[in-house]
């Protein structure tokens, strides 16, 4: 059930007249049944593997969490008899109680590897299985073996990567003791399946959804009205503008031989835009459907074009599968032992500056490379996610240069240094993005290079831009579309737009307002018969 | 206490004032929805017919249902003119055997005529065939269960009900091909038709017609079939003189095979049905050089009026229909109606 469908549509109106007429014991339940309505649209053999990954963190976080108050009663209990001197010093004395406690640590540990090993195995076989055969096939290939594998007939279930990470972090949190483990079944099922996130995020913690989650909530005619608000400019960006510019982009990307140089170009801003409307469209769509239900769910993005770098940039796009790879892959593997071997062995041998850099580089390119392929089993993503890892290191080891060019130049307040920090910010995003349109590694390198060699920005203004499939009137639409919302974002960076409209605007006022909001997508959205609707960028993921 | 019977107080203030926006929202919505949905005033002017019905003044002797065979093949106004019969033609472009029932289904919630006539020639298709027709044929009714009915029974693939309910949803993407017509006829119409009879004045005799193609399975399809039972039904229901015809055009090809089949349907069920293919020239008196506006698939206005005499005189003398030009508000009616006709046809309406 895509979120632009008329049945989504339906479903959702029914489900919230019901979250808030029913009685509100009834509410979570209500949720986990349209939760696994929704994910049944999808597909009903997905629900196996939502199952099946739900019923393996579940049963790791309450192990997990068992052994911990039970090691914890244990313990206790043998500080009471060493104090007591009820029980002899080599049965719980200090020694004693710290093996205990080691041995009951490293069983957690074990659990958490067997429940998160499991669950990532489910995605792994899903996702990478032909994408491992591909790479096989193709070594063969280079060794010229006669032999080739066959590749499997695996569908990739809707949302997988996003469950699986929300799960997988549960089970961890609960290992690092940062919430108890949910005993409720049910509860936690809801959780991993919760319907407005469950097919492209945000990644949410468990110890930040589920007090909401299962809390009953009262009808409030604000919290549904701005949750509606929020949802509406959701499909303003995703129906007006990214499913607007679509054809214009699958035209150029479909056959790459025809647009070249200044088409590239073209492609970067234009799937740049899109991919920004198209995800950002969806998290609005998101956030605003938790909303409407009283449950506040983290924001994914931060207006992330107008950062002044690439390293700001991720941490305000995505933000919840950035800080997701970073506490649960960096910061892991920074403190790991084999990397502070690793760290003493690199300072030892290649002197303090280098050797300091070497650890945090690595577990950068391990955060990279999986976020790579998070994305995408292909190469293209893969060599998308060094590419970021490249430039950030890149930026980072010319953190020098920089200090000495501002000390001289004084760029300070300026806003045209911030207005060409921004264009970098977009002109490197929106060109490492290329490796999402192409269809292969070198291609989308040669594409790349066409900017340089092919020089036809002449073309462009004789008629060409309207061969993309995409008319004049979709030009000045795609043009108002993105003035708005550059302008809304602007308005964003000192707060709440919708809390300003709340303050400027009486309640008739924004009513009239975000009719005039609905009735834009109505007319202007690019959807229904004679559209080719299109899934969300991220469901894919 | 105080700050429950305040909290009540700001909802019974409140309560009116979301109810009069969403009646504001939804007329702005409407009125949007109104000019974007095609006018069917210019060019494709068959999408207005539908509507037509509902405008139409008394309950009618005669109704016709049926393709363009019958729209544009029967003139109203020379069954009035000639018998006094008060009819209705609610036939629209390759309208479907489902679509001519529901029409009717719909016809008689607000009337029941004596007679209703349906071409025969629609029972060539068993399956939907276009959205467009779809959409001139339907979009034009009433809201009801008919309706409702009618849509399922229409839809091709990719059509949902939804935009059928929601017009906005189908026509939106029309705002970049509004013109003056949409704004002129954005709440009123003109009436494009002579109760449901569409005028045409120019001539082009009848040449050679495409050879018969060899059908492969003569029968008509099981789902027009169900349909032409469910029609018969409904009239023997409603006391109503169910006319089978086939109107005299000469392409697309009308078989022997189906006239055969027509002749023994209506003979099994008791209905008159005439062939009017076989006496188009004998008895109607068409002259396919003169009455044809398009080398013989559709008749010009004199052809029309030759079909409606001959017709007109059949029903009249079988069912005794009621001449009502002694009806004096009918009279002004169709002076009316007669009026624009005239004009029309003096003006060479084509």
């Amino acid at each position: 059930m895509l979120f632009t469908s008329y049945a989504f549509i339906g479903f959702l109106f029914l489900l919230v007249a019901l979250y808030y007429v029913l009685p509100k014991k009834a509410q979570w339940p209500l949720l986990l049944l349209g939760s696994y309505v929704f994910y049944y649209y999808a597909g009903w053999k997905f629900l196996f593997y939502i199952l099946a990954v739900t019923i393996i963190t579940y049963v790791a976080g309450l192990l997990i969490s068992r052994n911990k108050k039970s090691a914890d009663a244990r313990f206790s209990e043998m500080k009471e008899l060493d104090k007591s001197g009820s029980a002899s010093p080599e049965e719980v004395g200090k020694e004693a109680r710290k093996k205990f406690k080691e041995k009951e640590k490293s069983r957690r540990r074990k659990i958490m590897a067997i429940g998160i090993t499991l669950a990532l195995l489910i995605l792994a076989v899903v996702k990478y299985t032909n994408f491992t055969i591909y790479n096989i096939n193709g070594i063969l290939s280079a060794f010229h073996a006669p032999k080739r594998i066959n590749f499997l007939t695996i569908a990739l279930p809707t949302g997988i990567s996003f469950y699986t990470f929300q799960a997988v972090s549960y089970v961890i949190d609960v290992y690092r003791d940062r919430h108890e483990a949910q005993t409720n079944f049910f509860k936690y099922a809801l959780f991993v399946s919760f319907f407005p996130q469950l097919v492209q995020g945000p990644i949410s913690r468990y110890g930040d959804l589920s007090k909401e989650l299962y809390s009953p909530h009262s009808f409030s005619g604000r919290t549904v009205e701005r949750g509606f608000q929020r949802v509406l400019w959701g499909y303003f960006k995703k129906l007006v503008i990214a499913d607007r510019i679509l054809p214009a982009v699958n035209t150029m990307i479909d056959t790459p031989e025809n647009f070249k140089g200044a088409y590239v170009f073209l492609v970067m801003m234009f799937y740049a835009l899109e991919l920004y409307a198209d995800f950002t469209g969806g998290i609005d769509i998101t956030i605003g459907i938790a909303e409407m239900l009283g449950i506040p769910v983290k924001e994914n993005f931060e207006r992330p074009f107008f950062s002044k770098n690439i390293a700001e940039y991720w941490r305000r796009w995505h933000i919840t599968m950035g800080t997701w790879f970073t506490d649960y892959i960096f910061y892991p593997i920074s403190v790991s032992g084999p990397m502070l071997k690793l760290s003493k062995w690199s300072r030892k041998h290649l002197g303090e500056k280098v050797g300091k850099r070497l650890p945090v580089y690595l577990a950068s390119f391990i955060v990279w490379f999986t976020t790579g392929i998070w994305h995408g089993a292909s190469w293209n993503f893969i060599v998308w996610g060094l590419g970021n890892f490249v430039v950030i290191m890149i930026s980072q080891e010319l953190e020098p240069l920089y200090r000495k060019f501002h000390k001289k130049v004084n760029t300070d307040g300026s806003t045209v240094y911030k207005t060409f920090q921004v264009g970098r910010t977009i002109l490197i995003m929106s060109a490492l993005r290329l490796f999402d349109c192409y269809r292969n590694v070198p291609l989308t390198f040669k594409m790349f290079g066409t900017m340089f060699t092919t020089w036809n920005w002449n073309t462009l203004g004789n008629g060409a831009l309207l061969q993309l499939g995409i008319s004049r009137a979709d030009y000045v639409i795609l043009a108002i579309g993105t003035i708005l919302l550059i302008v809304v974002s602007m308005f964003a960076r000192s707060g709440s737009v919708r809390d300003k409209l709340e303050k400027k605007l009486p309640m008739p006022g924004r009513w009239i307002l975000f009719t005039v909001l609905l009735l834009l997508i109505l007319v202007f959205g690019a959807y229904g018969q004679g559209y080719d609707a299109s899934q969300f960028i991220y469901n894919q993921f | 206490m105080s700050e429950t019977k305040s909290r009540k107080n700001k909802v019974i203030v409140r309560v009116p004032i979301v109810l009069a926006l969403i009646v504001v929202s939804g007329l702005l919505i409407y009125c949007v929805d109104l000019l974007l949905r095609p006018k069917y005033m210019g060019d494709v002017t068959e999408g207005a017919l539908t509507a037509e019905y509902y405008e139409a003044y008394g309950e009618h002797d005669v109704l016709f249902v049926g393709d363009c065979e019958v729209y544009e093949n029967f003139s109203t106004v020379q069954l009035w003119k000639e018998f006094g019969i008060n009819s209705f033609i609610r036939g629209g472009a390759q309208q479907l055997v489902w679509q001519s029932y529901y029409l009717l289904e719909d016809a008689l919630r607000y009337e029941t005529p004596d007679v209703v006539v349906f071409n025969v020639l629609s029972l060539m298709y068993n399956e939907p065939q276009k959205e467009a027709y779809n959409r001139m044929a339907l979009d034009g009714m009433r809201w009801s269960t008919t309706k409702w009915n009618a849509i399922k029974a229409s839809m091709c693939e990719g059509e949902s009900m939804i935009d059928y309910i929601f017009p906005i949803l189908r026509y939106h993407s029309r705002w970049n091909e509004l013109t003056a017509e949409d704004f002129k006829y954005w709440f009123k119409k003109d009436l494009v038709s002579f109760n449901g009879y569409y005028l045409r004045t120019e001539i082009m005799p009848a040449g050679e017609m495409p050879p018969a193609r060899p059908l492969a399975d003569p029968s008509f399809g099981d789902k027009a079939m169900e349909y032409l039972d469910k029609m018969t039904e409904l009239c023997e229901k409603k006391g109503i003189h169910l006319v089978l015809i086939k109107s005299p055009s000469l392409y697309p090809h009308w078989y022997d095979e189906w006239d055969a089949q027509m002749e023994k349907y209506a003979e099994e069920h008791g209905l008159l049905y005439i062939n009017m293919l076989k006496i188009a020239e004998s008895d109607v008196g068409i002259d396919y050089s003169l009455d044809t506006y398009d080398a013989g698939l559709h008749m010009n206005v004199t052809g029309a009026e030759k079909c409606a005499s001959y017709l007109g005189k059949i029903l009249v003398e079988k069912y005794g229909l009621t001449d009502h030009r002694n009806d004096e508000k009918m009279s002004r009616y169709w002076d009316k109606v007669i009026a624009r006709y005239d004009e029309a046809k003096s003006a060479g309406v084509n």
